[in-house]
């Protein structure tokens, strides 16, 4: 008999990867590799956001701030000199001798925090609705259903218009133009919440069956703790697909109503707002005024719709 | 099926109940209607004359009941703003949405089932590729910059098209029409474009889908090899068997055309009962919101209802599962 030399075993040191390691090698971070269309639509909503956070410190001007306008700067095309002053203007001025490229980034951040708004909004009313319906079930999931339903077959732009109007007789004149973007928030939140609750009540349906959740019944857990910290977490994906979506159609309702002068106030002007303004030029030739508060809100919109698609197909391949 | 109808018929009853107490209290909770008709002028002895005589002393149900009353028989009161009886307003702006939306919904729908037979035969051909591209980025704009863009092309640019208003209008009885003068007919063009482009990809793109599932089956398979010719397969074999769906998703949109008639309209000054609507919020005219609102449920109402049935007239599995709702 031989001795074989037994190896002494040693301590095999496993590196535990970073979390960003984790994310970057995962199917979604893959997938997303993968796709030109979501990460230039990716760069493209960063690119928004971040100008309009930081709008006071990128915008030449502030274009709220009354001592720095000039009227005698008023409709200077982009690029050229004021005949009179001799100031230039990247994307030109409107009527009153706003910049217009400061005025779309101070436009981009209303229409940007109302759609974000309007979505949390949404979807905190919808999740809780949506769980409350799958999870306790009998007479208040058939109200919540019913209620949802009958909002359904009513266009969501047309609710957000009623609710807005409604809101606004309510509200005293002095306030209203103060309360305006807080009832746009509102308005559009309410019209959106039953996309969620319904996908949410679904999944639930099916996770309040299993076992996880009997044995947190077991163990004692009142109903709001299983509803929140243990069902929640399992029907986040599929909403967090509807949130992206929803967003740009809260963008585009904004800026819809906001257009149709029943959204954000003069005084807080969004690119809806801009656009409105600028319509009005169409026909005198200053074309730059509606133009580039246009652009700005399809890059927008399109770039958010395209990444909520992709995020859609990149979470749940059977959607295909 | 009598139990269903019956059923949804008290549902939609509960609904427009609903709607009508939101309407209604649009009027209790926003100031007080004595302050705007009485003058600066006014004794006590006077409100409280003027408040027994419109019955607003009187408990809530009862002064409910009697808004439902009058909503009923068509009367909404007096606007606000033009002192004239909001039932007169609407019926002088209802042709105009009326006329606009008949023309687009047909837009949509020859053009919509047009293309979508087109792009579903032709499922890799280059027009069909670019057909579909083009509707994704359709769907993505919202619909008034559409109407500017239109505009911009076709007024602007090309001076073809008016943009804005009606055109001439001629009187037939109580309905003033735009179909019968040459400037009536070309001032449609561009808002009935705007209006039904929406509609018009959506009913392409569901046809295009049914058609290819339709194509896929036996008997089409079937029916060229009896020898038919291609267009007859098509048409007469494919293109029936996809319509029961796209009759009722045309019947809800229906609907809608209504609703984004609003934003048409303001884009266009076109003078109809949307544009009336969005004066109304901006003016806070409550009668005239509460008959918007009012007439915009029945007729969702009425043409969920209608949809719903049509459902159950068509597919006889939903006869025998009686408990679809």
């Amino acid at each position: 008999m031989t001795d074989t030399p037994v190896e002494k075993a040693r301590p095999v040191r496993v590196q535990n990867p970073s979390r960003l390691k984790t994310f970057w090698a995962s199917d979604f971070a893959y997938a997303f590799r993968r796709s030109p269309v979501a990460m230039v639509s990716f760069a493209v909503v960063m690119l928004l956001v971040l100008a309009a956070l930081f709008a006071p410190f990128i915008a030449p001007f502030d274009p709220f701030d009354p001592g720095s306008l000039n009227l005698m700067n008023g409709f200077t095309a982009p690029g050229t000199p004021n005949a009179f002053t001799g100031d230039s203007f990247w994307l030109g001025t409107d009527d009153q001798g706003r910049d217009v490229f400061s005025t779309i980034l101070y436009g981009m951040r209303i229409s940007l925090f109302v759609g974000f708004a309007a979505v949390l909004f949404a979807m905190a009313l919808g999740i809780t609705l949506g769980l409350i319906a799958g999870y306790v079930g009998g007479w208040t999931e058939t109200l919540i259903m019913r209620v949802a339903d009958v909002q359904l077959t009513f266009p969501s732009i047309l609710v957000a218009m009623l609710i807005f109007g409604v809101a606004k007789g309510v509200t005293p004149v002095e306030y209203r133009d103060q309360m305006a973007i807080w009832v746009l928030i509102v308005a559009i939140g309410l019209s959106d919440w039953v996309q969620f609750a319904r996908v949410v009540r679904g999944a639930t349906l099916v996770e309040k069956n299993k076992e996880y959740v009997q044995a947190a019944k077991l163990i004692g857990r009142s109903s709001p703790a299983i509803m929140m910290r243990h069902i929640l977490p399992n029907v986040l994906s599929p909403v967090l697909v509807i949130a992206t979506i929803s967003l740009a159609l809260a963008i585009i309702a904004e800026a819809t109503l906001s257009f149709l002068g029943v959204g954000a106030p003069p005084t807080q002007p969004s690119l809806g707002t801009l656009i409105r303004i600028g319509q009005g030029f169409l026909f005198s030739g200053e074309w730059w005024i509606l133009f580039f508060p246009s652009i700005t809100l399809l890059a927008l919109a399109l770039s958010v719709n395209l990444l909520g698609d992709w995020l859609r197909d990149a979470l749940n391949p059977k959607l295909r | 099926m009598l139990a269903y109808i019956i059923r949804r018929v008290f549902q939609s009853i509960i609904v427009l109940l609903v709607v009508g107490l939101v309407a209604f209290s649009m009027f209790t909770f926003v100031g007080d209607p004595i302050d705007n008709m009485l003058g600066q002028e006014r004794t006590q002895a006077d409100i409280d004359r003027l408040r027994t005589q419109l019955g607003l002393d009187r408990p809530f149900i009862v002064q409910y009941w009697k808004f439902l009353e009058n909503a009923v028989q068509g009367n909404f009161g007096i606007s606000y703003r033009q002192g004239r009886p909001v039932s007169a307003i609407i019926a002088e702006r209802a042709p105009a949405t009326l006329e606009l939306a008949l023309v687009s919904g047909l837009f949509a729908m020859i053009l919509g089932i047009g293309l979508g037979v087109f792009t579903a035969i032709r499922k890799n051909g280059i027009a069909s590729n670019l057909i579909m591209t083009l509707s994704l980025v359709g769907v993505s704009l919202p619909t008034f910059l559409i109407g500017i863009l239109l505009i911009y092309v076709f007024s602007v640019e090309l001076d073809l098209l008016p943009s804005f208003g009606r055109g001439e209008t001629v009187m037939i009885g109580n309905w003033s029409t735009g179909f019968l003068t040459k400037s009536g007919l070309t001032a449609l063009i561009l808002p009935a474009i705007t209006l039904g482009l929406y509609q018009m990809t959506l009913i392409m793109r569901l046809v295009r889908s049914e058609m290819l599932e339709v194509l896929r089956q036996d008997y089409i398979r079937f029916a060229r090899a009896r020898g038919l010719r291609e267009r007859a397969v098509n048409f007469r074999h494919a293109l029936k068997n996809t319509l029961v769906p796209v009759i009722t998703v045309t019947g809800l949109q229906l609907g809608s055309i209504i609703a984004f008639a609003i934003i048409t309209e303001t884009v266009f000054q076109w003078p109809g009962v949307g544009l009336l609507f969005i004066n109304a919020i901006q003016f806070v005219d409550i009668p005239v919101m509460a008959a918007y609102l009012m007439l915009i449920s029945v007729m969702f109402v009425a043409i969920n209802l209608v949809v719903d049935l049509l459902y159950f007239a068509i597919d006889p599995r939903l006869r025998i599962d009686g408990r679809h709702a």
